[in-house]
């Protein structure tokens, strides 16, 4: 017969001297519950990964321990075996099989997150508004509009301080007070869905998975500041989020939820979809209205505001998706409750997009003052590879990076905009080892000099300038100079463009020129690119765990490799055009781009 | 509509969701947004749909839902039974979801090899 719970312990040669303990100490838990029939507890053979031994594996479910010892048993039986909780600070961290590696995040990805706006993304089904109705969808509109006065919303929002989560954190309540206090015979509410932070896809996964979450809190602003029309701006390239917000309008407007006398409360509200082509500057508020407004994306001077003079010149109360997604359940569940999650001065929780070098790529929502390392390292599972990690990009092509020695920050407004980063809009971008900061920081400059609308000089000249620096270094023709010019030039474009774009955009520059300055050095004055990424300041060379496969010399487009099969292969750096093929194709990562690697063999060899 | 309406609208979709009064029914939800259609999330719904009309059982539906947030395990399935048990597949492709429908769904047989987590929310 089977047993309900099998438990595998590693005897292998190296942990042979603890695994009988282990064992017997596990009978004795057994047979002190009389689970003999139940459960069954062996020696097995070795697991590989002797470093990490003992180890214990536990089925079902293959739950891998690593580093156990004869004290933790007693809790292992007590949490896992009897009330099948899986004690996740003695579990195995790392890259064992892909299985492993998901029952971990079965542990950590779900049970650390708090799930405020996503609380019904991936729950229930977008395209039909019964469903978000049973999920207590419009009774937060239902309430505010039967049972409260515009001053009392207001007075609600600014309770729950909740702060604008496109990026800014400009406080959610004041915003909507200033619009309120603006006397117009005509006032609209835009929500600003025009997320274009390169690996950030927050918005659009509410707008996908929940989009009538948005739509409520739409209408409560507008109620609020005494509007009765609303505008999405969402760019085209999110075509099923745009499909899914024109049903759910269509859903909405038809049960009556939207439209003339909402609620029998002789309040009016409707709200219409503006596609934008996708400008990274139609992000920027004024920018965006003038894109509704039919005229070309381009930001304007403020003040005026937009509470006082924003679309069509009437006042305006602009909010990202996320804030608005966070509205519905401050009514539901007040404005005290919301207070109570998060840090003092940030309430509430954050989405973020994890991407770049991490395992679990994804989103996830976290209560503010979570640390980087809790949402990398525990929620993010980690870096892949064993590589080490080396920084976290974090606000987009606005932010800055953070480095390891600043992982234990609690993440909110202040404290990354201290550290040099900023929240943005919660892209996170992890890099390890094996990335050039300059390269980097070139990548994100390049987005902007690209996205720059051309109003103002600074911006517009400014970071062409900064990325010919830059492209320059990369290419080895930088010198010392350069960095300073750099940091010059960076500082009278923050100062003196027009808009957030502008004024945010040679923040990646500076935060690595601060962080990883030994990078820019070794870049100008050594010319060579310490992660091996740049080019032109770079080697190829093959290694001693070379196994003579020949696929690199097979594969080499310029046959600049040779070598007899099964013996150590040599390539010729005269002939290599540094195209990375033989790299991405070795079976044993035998080709090195590492200085420390090619320096060794080109010194051997002269 | 009124409140009421609401209310009562709002009782009728909720018994609907958490399969209130059914026994042994079933809501497969399918992770539907661009990162779950993008990794093949279109065969797998079409592939369950097909399941169900051939062995035409009452009780189980299926659901596209949007985007969960390991977008990297997408297509990422989950089983919603009317007890409450949640059972959630990852890197779900056709043939998967037949084995799953025809051993989870229809024999309440959980296939652990494609399990993403199984978590009571």
């Amino acid at each position: 017969m089977l047993d309900r719970m099998h438990i595998l312990i590693c005897g292998g040669p190296d942990c042979k001297d603890k695994s009988i303990p282990i064992r017997d100490a596990f009978k004795a838990n057994i047979k002190k519950h009389h689970l003999e029939n139940e459960v069954s507890a062996v020696i097995t053979g070795c697991f590989g990964l002797c470093a990490l031994g003992p180890h214990i594996l536990i089925y079902p479910g293959e739950i891998l321990y690593s580093g156990v010892s004869e004290e933790n048993i007693q809790e292992i039986f007590e949490e896992h075996v009897m009330k099948n909780n899986p004690v996740e600070r003695l579990l195995y961290r790392g890259k064992f099989d892909r299985m492993k590696l998901k029952n971990r995040s079965e542990l950590t990805f779900f049970a650390q997150q708090e799930r405020i706006v996503l609380r019904n993304c991936g729950t229930i089904n977008p395209l039909d508004i019964n469903e978000y109705i049973g999920r207590d969808g419009y009774m937060a509109l239902a309430k505010v509009l039967t049972e409260m006065t515009p001053e009392e919303v207001i007075s609600e929002v600014k309770k729950s301080g909740l702060r604008g989560r496109g990026g800014g954190g400009f406080p959610t309540g004041l915003k909507w007070e200033f619009a309120k206090k603006s006397i117009s015979d005509e006032k609209y509410v835009v929500c600003n869905a025009d997320e274009g932070d390169p690996g950030a896809f927050m918005d659009r996964a509410v707008l996908e998975g929940d989009p009538h979450t948005v739509l409520e809190a739409m209408a409560i602003c507008g109620y609020a500041i005494g509007s009765h029309t609303g505008y999405i701006y969402i760019r085209a390239e999110y075509p099923v989020a745009v499909e899914r917000l024109e049903i759910a309008i269509g859903q909405a407007k038809k049960l009556g939820l939207l439209g003339k006398n909402i609620f029998e409360s002789g309040f009016d509200f409707d709200i219409e979809i503006r596609l934008g082509a996708g400008a990274f500057v139609c992000g920027e508020e004024t920018a965006l209205m003038a894109s509704i407004e039919g005229e070309r994306g381009m930001p304007r001077k403020k003040p005026p505001f937009p509470a006082v003079k924003g679309l069509f010149g009437k006042p305006t109360n602009v909010n990202n998706v996320e804030t608005f997604a966070n509205i519905p359940p401050i009514f539901l569940k007040g404005a005290d409750w919301f207070k109570s999650i998060g840090t003092e001065k940030s309430s509430g929780t954050k989405v973020f997009a994890l991407g770049g070098k991490i395992a679990n790529t994804g989103l996830l929502e976290v209560p503010m003052g979570t640390t980087l390392r809790e949402v990398i390292f525990d929620i993010g599972g980690g870096i892949p590879n064993n590589k080490k990690f080396k920084a976290v990009q974090t606000g987009g092509p606005s932010g800055g990076c953070i480095t390891e020695e600043m992982l234990d920050t609690p993440i909110d407004f202040d404290n990354l905009i201290a550290l040099g980063s900023m929240m943005g809009s919660g892209g996170m971008i992890v890099m390890d080892e094996d990335t050039c900061m300059v390269d980097v920081a070139r990548f994100y400059l390049e987005f902007t000099v690209d996205e720059s609308c051309g109003k103002c000089t600074p911006c517009r000249e400014g970071t062409k300038r900064m990325l010919d620096i830059l492209n320059r270094i990369c290419q080895g023709r930088g010198n010392l100079d350069d960095l300073n010019i750099l940091e010059r030039l960076a500082r009278i474009i923050k100062n003196s463009s027009l808009c957030g774009l502008g004024q945010t955009a040679p923040n990646p520059v500076l935060s690595t020129l601060k962080y990883f300055k030994d990078e820019y050095i070794a870049h100008v004055t050594d010319k060579v690119c310490p992660a091996g990424v740049c080019s032109k300041l770079t080697k190829y060379v093959i290694l001693d765990n070379c196994i003579g496969c020949t696929k690199c010399a097979k594969n080499c487009p310029v046959g600049a490799i040779t070598g007899n099969v099964k013996e150590k292969h040599k390539i010729n750096s005269k002939l290599c055009t540094k195209c990375g093929v033989c790299k991405s194709i070795c079976p044993v990562e035998a080709i090195s781009t590492k200085p420390e690697k090619w320096r060794a063999i080109y010194a051997k060899a002269n | 509509m009124t409140l009421n309406e609401l209310n009562a609208l709002r009782k009728k979709a909720r018994d609907h969701i958490y399969m209130v009064g059914l026994k042994r029914a079933a809501r497969i939800q399918i992770g539907y947004g661009t990162c779950g259609i993008a990794a093949g999330a279109k065969p797998v719904y079409n592939a369950f749909i097909k399941k169900i009309e051939e062995y035409n059982i009452p009780n189980v539906t299926v659901v596209k839902v949007g985007c969960m947030g390991e977008c990297a395990f997408e297509p990422i399935v989950e089983i919603v039974e009317s007890d409450g048990t949640k059972t959630i597949y990852c890197s779900v492709n056709e043939r998967m979801s037949s084995e799953i429908f025809e051993e989870h769904v229809l024999k309440g047989q959980r296939l652990d090899k494609y399990l993403l987590s199984k978590t009571k929310r």
